[in-house]
């Protein structure tokens, strides 16, 4: 038989095998500078219509293995949030190089 | 603990910005406002509904059929954000909210989700052994308690209304409010009178 079991996306981490000996730090140190200007920079571009939270997503889901877990959580988010600016022609590639 | 922003994601977010402000689409005002209204937010607004759900039997009715609204009585503006579901915890039952699949969190009334929250770990071990998380974390719960596991997504969001501990008859509100701290409305700790 054939296992048909789809691999589950880089995101779909409930249950994974891979951090089940990785113990849950107790990390409250709170979001820095730049945690707190990309999360509000996707606030106001979503309150614009520029962005929705699914397209949000999307990017942060599309981004390969290697870097999802090399990024911390708000690279994730500005990686996607450039991403998105660039395909809906709101600013240019090479703006941000 | 999590790492600081690489360079060159600092300098990708200066470049964003720069585009974005040279095509008039926002300004670096707009977005400081935004970060000071978001850093208002904490779980101290939490906190107090559970402590009004403790005090007032028809809050504790509407906090449990619609928690928007619930957050709304208590001078939050819900507007925009996806609705709130409200687990009650019961002598055999506890509940645990986690998102699997990133970081989805009822942020009006708690704030910002913390690292932990975010982190791998938290994310695939809570689904498959809450106990053992809870464990770790100082929270023995005997096998008699049921623990239900909640993942809250982009579309709905989850907090926990916890059991009122034992010795807090007669007190008001304000003194209950004290003693639900973050951890006990995402159910990874339980309130305890001092």
């Amino acid at each position: 038989m054939p296992d048909d079991t789809p691999i589950p996306a880089i995101h779909d981490i409930g249950g994974a095998a891979r951090f089940h000996c990785t113990p849950v730090e107790h990390d409250e140190v709170p979001p820095d500078a730049f945690g707190k200007k990309v999360d509000a920079l996707r606030q106001i571009l979503a309150q614009k219509k520029l962005m929705t939270v699914d397209e949000l997503r999307r990017g942060i889901e599309s981004i390969p293995e290697s870097e999802y877990f090399a990024l911390g959580y708000y690279e994730r988010w500005l990686r996607s949030i450039a991403l998105l600016m660039v395909e809906k022609g709101q600013v240019e590639e090479g703006d941000l190089r | 603990m999590a790492a600081p922003p690489r360079p060159d994601s600092i300098a990708l977010l200066d470049r964003l910005m720069a585009a974005l402000v040279a095509r008039g689409i926002v300004t670096e005002a707009e977005v400081a406002e935004r970060q000071a209204n978001t850093d208002k937010a904490s779980p101290e607004t939490g906190a107090r509904m559970v402590a009004r759900a403790w005090t007032d039997p028809a809050y504790r009715a509407l906090l449990l059929s619609d928690g928007r609204a619930a957050a709304e009585e208590m001078g939050v503006s819900m507007a925009g954000a996806p609705p709130l579901g409200v687990l009650e915890n019961a002598p055999g039952r506890h509940h645990l909210v986690v998102c699997t699949l990133c970081s989805c969190y009822p942020r009006a009334v708690l704030g910002y989700p913390p690292n932990w929250y975010k982190s791998f770990a938290y994310r695939s071990r809570a689904v498959r052994e809450p106990r053992q998380v809870l464990a770790e974390w100082g929270l023995n719960l005997p096998d008699t308690v049921e623990v239900r596991v909640v993942d809250s997504t982009a579309d709905y969001r989850w907090m926990v209304l916890p059991m009122r501990p034992a010795g807090t008859e007669g007190w008001d509100a304000t003194r209950l409010a004290a003693l639900v701290t973050r951890d006990a409305l995402v159910g990874v700790a339980v309130p305890v009178a001092a």
